[in-house]
């Protein structure tokens, strides 16, 4: 650990580095089981006073969505979304994700639960950050078993969206020109212990800088205003983390949909 | 209660038993997503039928539901985005089922699903779909097909087929004795009844009186015309949530991620939840 007191906590971190990535947008959606990007999405929303739109796609509250669950795609290829939140079993140095299984695809050893969206949010969304907690070499990999949608297109494939940026527990890279570089280390952790635990090759400049710890403003809007309104969507995540109350009974469901 | 079907209209309300009678071995069921209304009263009573070799599509991803069926050998095919318990972790019997090979497989992604149903209800044999290309999902299924845009130039574009299923089945907050259902916001229920030569519903319970009377209510209404059979089943989506009825069973979920872990684990939990047998 390279600081000396540590006064949030890593989720807190971590979803203040995705809000940064978020940037100016107008519409920010988050699909299932990312408790830590929906901080992020919420975050900036409360830090740009009410813009983006944030779609919280499992919750009643967060989500304008009336024309089904296409409505989402159809507003994606239209490019009505800006910023989208994907993940993978695998990464790879290329921007692949893997969502699906390990090994032989007809004999897998490992299977995944599926590619959701991917296999289209990924060419349509024009930022999408990769976000995967566990940084090891199981999970980033030179080159992914299965590719539930590529890191990047040929020419002439229609692709206005892609990788802009990976956020692991231990480091942010950035994602450009079909590789990806390293930008900050988060603090406590080194660029040797990144190296070590990187299954691909990725650029680096002679000194990385640390991701920066989030400033008190933050952390009061983050556990004072977005962790409440997580807790509908997020119960069980925003009571462990944050010791949020939920709000109410009729969450949208506490497991993915 | 006056049956309706002389009129055009859909069938009164019938048992549970009666209303999945469309629901034969082998058919292509198409279901949907957890937040829309997953029929689990209706899944289980499937089970204890002994429904066999069904094509199941879950629209466009499916986590209890498609691996009870599994794991109580209900499917050959499955034909989704994704199965997985979500905060209570992988779906087990899925996950065992792909690993050894004992369903087939068609792995797709969320909003080909969709254009695909989209394809059925308006009649015509595909939808084009952006993105795809490049993507292993696009590899394996060799029922989707590239071209290139007849609009365009150098453009390539996939095509779907159309999803025609045989019966679409799934839970609502009510109908009404016209077989009228109100679906509300799940405007997908709407789409895979278009789209399917059935629809089978269950609902919490029966409205008096004619949903498309009253406008704002017929907005979120799929009307009887769709619809084959209706039976009420109180607490049917148990114990995945109903949105804006009741939230999904936590503890149930983490217990049946618990006992679905191993093959015992999970006929203990058939027993228990599914046939119900008594302890002896």
């Amino acid at each position: 650990m390279r600081s000396a007191r540590r006064d949030f906590r890593d989720e807190e971190l971590l979803a203040d580095v995705i809000a940064r990535l978020i940037g100016d947008v107008r519409h920010v959606a988050v699909g299932n089981a990312s408790p830590i990007p929906a901080t992020a999405a919420l975050l900036a929303r409360e830090r740009g006073h009410g813009k983006p739109y944030v779609s919280l796609l499992q919750s009643r509250k967060h989500n304008f969505f009336t024309d089904g669950a296409r409505e989402l795609f159809d507003c994606a290829g239209q490019g009505r979304i800006d910023v989208f939140f994907l993940s993978g079993g695998q990464i790879d140095g290329q921007g692949n994700i893997n969502l699906v299984s390990i090994g032989d695809y007809a004999h897998p050893q490992v299977r995944f639960p599926g590619s959701f969206g991917s296999a289209y949010l990924y060419y349509v969304v024009p930022k999408v950050i990769l976000f995967r907690t566990e940084h090891s070499r199981r999970t980033l990999v030179p080159r992914v078993d299965f590719v539930s949608a590529p890191g990047a297109s040929e020419p002439n494939v229609y692709r206005p969206g892609g990788p802009i940026a990976l956020v692991t527990s231990r480091c942010l890279f950035s994602f450009a020109d079909g590789h990806f570089t390293l930008e900050s280390v988060h603090p406590g952790h080194t660029v040797a212990e990144v190296i070590e635990n990187t299954g691909f090759d990725f650029e680096r400049p002679d000194t990385a800088p640390e991701t920066p710890a989030p400033t008190p403003e933050t952390l009061k809007l983050i556990r004072a205003v977005v962790a409440p309104q997580l807790a509908e969507v997020y119960p069980q995540f925003a009571a462990g983390v944050f010791g949020a109350a939920v709000p109410s009974p009729f969450s949208g469901g506490t497991i993915r949909g | 209660m006056t049956d309706m079907r002389d009129n055009g209209m859909a069938k009164p309300t019938t048992s549970l038993d009666e209303a999945l009678a469309p629901i034969q071995d082998g058919c292509l069921l198409v279901v949907p997503r957890e937040v829309s209304g997953v029929p689990m009263a209706a899944t289980r009573a499937l089970i204890r039928r002994s429904v066999k070799r069904l094509h199941l599509v879950a629209l466009p991803t499916s986590s209890l539901q498609a691996d009870l069926l599994i794991g109580a050998a209900c499917i050959a095919t499955l034909e989704t985005s994704a199965v997985s318990l979500g905060e209570f972790g992988p779906a087990p019997r899925f996950t065992a089922a792909v690993t050894s090979g004992a369903i087939a497989m068609k792995d797709a992604t969320c909003p080909a699903l969709h254009a695909g149903l989209q394809a059925a209800e308006k009649g015509v044999p595909f939808m084009p779909l952006r993105g795809l290309i490049g993507s292993d999902v696009l590899k394996y299924r060799d029922d989707w097909k590239a071209i290139d845009n007849p609009f365009g130039d150098c453009d390539p574009i996939v095509l779907l087929p159309a999803i025609k299923p045989e019966v679409a089945l799934f839970h609502a907050p009510m109908a009404d004795r016209f077989g009228n259902v109100w679906i509300g916001r799940q405007r997908e229920l709407a789409t895979m009844a278009h789209a399917a030569v059935k629809t089978v519903v269950t609902v919490e319970k029966l409205h008096d009186g004619d949903l498309l009377a009253d406008p704002l209510l017929a907005a979120g209404t799929l009307p009887g015309f769709y619809v084959d059979s209706v039976a009420v089943a109180e607490r049917g989506c148990w114990p995945l949530p109903l949105p804006d009825h009741y939230a999904a069973d936590a503890e149930h979920l983490a217990l049946y991620a618990k006992l679905a872990a191993t093959a015992e684990g999970f006929a203990e939990y058939l027993d228990r939840y599914v046939y119900e047998k008594r302890a002896a």
